[in-house]
């Protein structure tokens, strides 16, 4: 589902290097958890794959696209099969919460009447539903960051990439969206999640990566998983 | 509806919505637009005034020739013809001795002495040929015609616009030509001072908004559909802004008309610049309309062009 093939990113020619040859591969449906400290490379691996950032060097290949052959106008497409969820939400000011989660619709041209059907029921699994005509400036960082999930699993993407999803969050709201992220992999998309937070990454018992430096420095399957076990990639 | 359709009325839809939610940086950057669009207005409107007021004086200016009484038929018809040749030649009316004299009749209905007087003498007025030129500034070339030797020696007295009144004329003449094209470069000038106000302005209003660009962005909107309501939006200013422009222009006329023509010293014929607005109300309003628009889809074609790329540099 997602391949890195020595991937190298360098911000500025005299900079260290935020990636550096970092090689992964991430069958489909599994779920990982990416760990690692501020400036370890976790937003850049993420940026990578969203095409915000281009690698340097290397390859990067997902869902079968390979972006060194992806033109311009067609990274819009590319997008619309992955949810984001942004650490700073990146939630739409002059919209409510229910435009919010419909604007990923929109823009892929469903029907409105499917808008209006399937919008509520996302809303009601992250809790929001009494909050769909409030506007963003009006909900705590937990509702803005529900809104922010609630908007990338709407479209049912094959592959979601959730950038420290729990950190503005109490526990119990943090294991709330854990349980939705658990939720919809067993729908079959394949997420991909970054944290801080020992504590959940202990409890998922998911395959964990470990960045350090730009480099991975461990790579392992959590042993305890017991539903699904996912295959150990060497980098 | 169709899949394009919808998002047509999505794009739409999501400008009008923009503009009644984003209405404080609205009203801002419109009242900007209102004040720019209605100095192009007013100073198109000025000029107009400006240049009936200068073809109103030239009106006024003709040059007349006066015929002596001994003059064949001949040689008047061969003058004539000279004059009708020269190029800048607007019209030429002869008036013979009997026409001269009833114009002259006409114009002194009132004064019964001096009516009285005329009819005891044979008729002392000459006939009478006036020029009227195409342009004022090109009049040396009807003057050194009719002062030629040959068509000299058929004047009774000297042509009517030397002396004094040939300076007076080349004033004029001069100072119509440089005006008119002050009023020109002046129009000219406000309206690209307006379109670069505006464009900057509208542009501040997307910088404003850049985050949300760049957000539709990464969720994979396509250009068209971020770009659409903001284009939308701003065509909504433009329209309003036209509107209003016009709007008080039209109320300068209905309250301040009278003040207007005061402040003019009389030189300027304000109910000109009334009929001009009246007359020309549906053109002007059309082309504000379109100037506005214009401008307000433009800029934030250019203005959001930069948040909507992507990256390209590796490094």
């Amino acid at each position: 589902m997602i391949l890195l093939d020595r991937v190298t990113k360098q911000y500025g020619k005299h900079l260290d290097p935020a990636l550096d040859r970092v090689s992964l591969h991430i069958e489909p449906k599994e779920f990982v958890v990416v760990v690692g400290q501020s400036g370890a490379g976790k937003s850049t691996l993420l940026k990578l794959l969203t095409r915000e950032e281009r690698p340097t060097s290397g390859k990067i290949i997902v869902g079968g696209i390979d972006y060194d052959k992806l033109p311009d106008r067609n990274i819009p497409l590319l997008r619309r099969k992955i949810g984001t969820v942004f650490q700073d939400f990146k939630l739409l000011p002059n919209k409510t919460v229910f435009e919010n989660v419909a604007f990923a619709l929109e823009i892929v041209g469903v029907s409105t009447k499917e808008i209006k059907n399937t919008v509520p029921r996302v809303l009601e699994i992250v809790n929001l539903k009494d909050k769909a005509n409030r506007m963003p400036r009006e909900l705590s960082g937990g509702e803005r960051q529900r809104v922010a999930i609630a908007r990338a699993i709407v479209r049912q993407p094959k592959i979601l990439i959730a950038d420290e999803p729990t950190g503005n969050l109490d526990p119990k709201h943090a294991w709330d969206v854990i349980a939705v992220l658990e939720k919809i992999n067993r729908y079959g998309t394949t997420v991909l999640l970054t944290t801080h937070n020992q504590d959940i990454v202990a409890k998922l018992k998911r395959r964990v990566i470990t960045i350090q430096n730009g480099k991975i420095a461990s790579d392992r399957a959590n042993t305890q998983s017991v539903d699904r076990q996912p295959t150990r990639r060497v980098a | 509806m169709g899949p394009r359709m919808t998002m047509f009325v999505r794009i739409i839809r999501a400008g009008m919505l923009n503009f009644v939610r984003n209405a404080w940086l609205a009203m801002a950057a419109m009242a900007i637009m209102v004040i720019t669009l209605t100095i192009i207005l007013f100073s198109v409107i000025a000029n107009a005034t400006f240049n009936n007021t200068v073809q109103q004086i030239e009106d006024k200016i003709n040059i007349s020739v006066y015929l002596k009484d001994t003059v064949t038929e001949k040689q008047k018809d061969t003058f004539l013809a000279g004059i009708k040749k020269l190029e800048n030649v607007e019209k030429v009316t002869y008036l013979s001795k009997e026409q001269a004299l009833k114009v002259y009749m006409e114009q002194n209905k009132g004064n019964e002495q001096l009516l009285s007087a005329i009819n005891e003498t044979d008729n002392p007025l000459p006939a009478t040929v006036q020029i009227k030129p195409r342009s004022l500034s090109k009049i040396n070339e009807i003057r050194s015609f009719v002062l030629k030797a040959d068509n000299l020696a058929l004047q009774s007295d000297s042509m009517s616009d030397s002396g004094n009144r040939r300076e007076a004329i080349d004033n004029i003449t001069t100072a119509t030509h440089i005006l008119g094209r002050v009023g020109v470069i002046a129009v000219a000038l406000f309206a690209i001072i307006s379109v670069l106000i505006i464009f900057n302005t509208i542009r501040m209003t997307i910088f404003n908004r850049r985050d949300e660009l760049q957000i539709m962005r990464l969720l994979g909107a396509s250009t068209s559909f971020i770009r659409g309501p903001f284009i939308v939006e701003t065509i909504i200013y433009g329209v309003l802004s036209a509107i209003i422009s016009i709007l008080i222009i039209n109320g300068v006329f209905v309250t301040a008309s009278a003040s207007l023509q005061a402040t003019s010293f009389g030189l300027l014929d304000i109910s000109y610049s009334q009929e001009f607005f009246g007359k020309y109300y549906w053109q002007l309003l059309a082309s504000q309309l379109t100037l506005g628009i214009l401008i307000g889809a433009v800029s934030s074609l250019i203005a959001t062009r930069r948040y909507l790329k992507f990256k390209t540099a590796k490094h």
